[in-house]
């Protein structure tokens, strides 16, 4: 499989296919998730309607890492293979995990309103390391677009979101740490109250229509980007 | 190992005689924790609470002073693709540079810091936590900086990329270290020293490789 779409020609191809029905079924993912969480579900009876904003907030937060790891997993395989659709890939993925990482953090703030009454709370330790994931995309994306050879900027992009890679834990484990002190005000904790039935389901469909979401704007994405290649080498044999 | 030793003093050579080098970063770190009252008001029971976080985020930005030029400048003068050829392993090239940088940088922020946390009014529990932490933590600030330096070895002004690629990676040691201080200062025991040292001696060990790799790819090879 992976072998088969190696080439860029049959990756365009496979893609023509199968982006459409991508797009189709995170339409309908999405549809039917936000009708049952923001008209189906009940009220919380703590938190009132602010809580709807989790079936936008915590998707977002998911796919802010989930992107994190394909990334990194493409720049290996480019690293590795050298070969120029793995590094189409990890750089079409980063902007669109950085969009989802701003998401989470956005709606995270306006949810922490009504919640903590303070727009950021430092108490939050998955919020402090979404922030911080973020300024790792924007100084992989900055690094990406600083290089001029698209081939040594692969090369570096792929190293830096390695270094990235093992860092992330190790970060996310710091804050964590560090808030040992502060006593946390984390709204969903682990062995906490548990998220209920009715709530669930609506989550997971949230979930699963954010990750179609991504690989529909992924596909779109790395075709942009391989005509954006071609078209470059064009007019570069036309100038020459 | 002689490679090595040469490399080294050359490095540290043209730290001390060019641009001032190691007093510079001092001079730097001094300043910006110098002007931290002039930010948060004279409050001395306050600026000992916060000395010790001051001082860990001077000197984070105090490294990133002279990492832009840690390849960059042997990359333009091509001493860099001599580096490469020479039968030191590039490994061990970057890792004399980035201990060069450590002993140029690191270390005189270390020597001074007891200095500025007298400025701060950093209260007697929290002395030796601060040197101790700064004197484990600084090592990875050089190492995770040297990847990021070679990263950027070929970009023009490279200097802010470097930043924003290099602090948010530098965090954790920022976040043990400055919590070193506090746990002396409050007595709280909660190992900060030990996940720091942990961070340092992973972040050393593995970026001379980064950092090699980084720099073969600008090399184009």
């Amino acid at each position: 499989m992976i072998t088969f779409l190696a080439n860029p020609k049959r990756f365009v191809d496979f893609s023509n296919v199968i982006a459409p029905w991508l797009a189709v079924l995170a339409a309908m993912l999405l549809g039917v998730g936000f009708y049952w969480a923001l008209v189906v579900t009940p009220p919380d009876y703590q938190q009132g309607q602010s809580v709807k904003i989790m079936f936008v907030h915590v998707p977002a937060a998911y796919m802010g890492i989930m992107v994190y790891g394909a990334m990194a997993v493409a720049s290996l395989t480019g690293l590795v293979f050298r070969h120029p659709l793995a590094d189409v890939a990890a750089k079409s993925a980063a902007p669109l995990g950085a969009a989802f990482t701003a998401l989470a953090l956005l709606t995270g703030s306006l949810w922490g309103r009504p919640m903590w009454g303070t727009f950021w709370q430092w108490g939050d330790a998955r919020l402090v390391s979404e922030l911080i994931l973020l300024f790792i995309y924007l100084g992989y994306i900055a690094l990406w677009n600083a290089i001029d050879d698209p081939v040594r900027a692969a090369k570096a992009a792929a190293i830096l979101s390695l270094v990235g890679a093992a860092d992330v834990p190790i970060i996310h484990f710091s804050v964590d740490w560090w808030n040992t002190l502060h006593q946390p005000a984390s709204i969903v904790r682990p062995g906490g109250p548990t998220i209920d039935r009715s709530f669930l389901v609506p989550l997971l469909i949230m979930m699963a229509g954010y990750t179609v979401l991504f690989a529909w704007l992924w596909l779109v994405r790395m075709q942009t980007e391989i005509f954006e290649r071609r078209a470059r080498s064009l007019m570069m044999a036309r100038g020459a | 190992m002689t490679a090595f030793r040469a490399l080294l003093i050359r490095d540290m050579r043209l730290a001390f005689r060019a641009g001032g080098g190691a007093s510079l970063a001092a001079a730097f770190f001094a300043l910006v924790a110098a002007l931290v009252p002039f930010g948060v008001g004279a409050d001395l029971i306050l600026l000992g609470r916060i000395a010790g976080g001051v001082l860990w985020v001077s000197a984070a930005l105090a490294a990133l002073l002279s990492l832009d030029r840690l390849f960059q400048a042997d990359y333009e003068d091509g001493s860099l693709d001599v580096l490469l050829l020479s039968p030191l392993q590039l490994e061990a090239g970057a890792a004399a540079k980035i201990l060069a940088h450590w002993l140029t940088t690191g270390l005189p922020l270390v020597v001074l810091s007891p200095v500025l946390g007298l400025l701060l009014n950093l209260p007697a529990p929290g002395y030796l936590a601060l040197i101790g932490s700064l004197l484990i933590g600084t090592p990875a600030l050089s190492g995770v900086g040297a990847i990021g330096a070679a990263l950027t070895l070929s970009i023009r002004r490279g200097g802010l990329i470097l930043a924003l690629i290099v602090l948010p990676l530098i965090t954790p040691a920022l976040i043990f270290g400055a919590g070193a201080v506090t746990d002396a200062l409050d007595g709280t025991g909660r190992g900060a020293f030990l996940f720091l040292a942990a961070f340092s001696v992973a972040a050393v060990g593995l970026s001379p490789f980064a950092a090699a790799a980084a720099v073969r790819l600008n090399l184009g090879g």
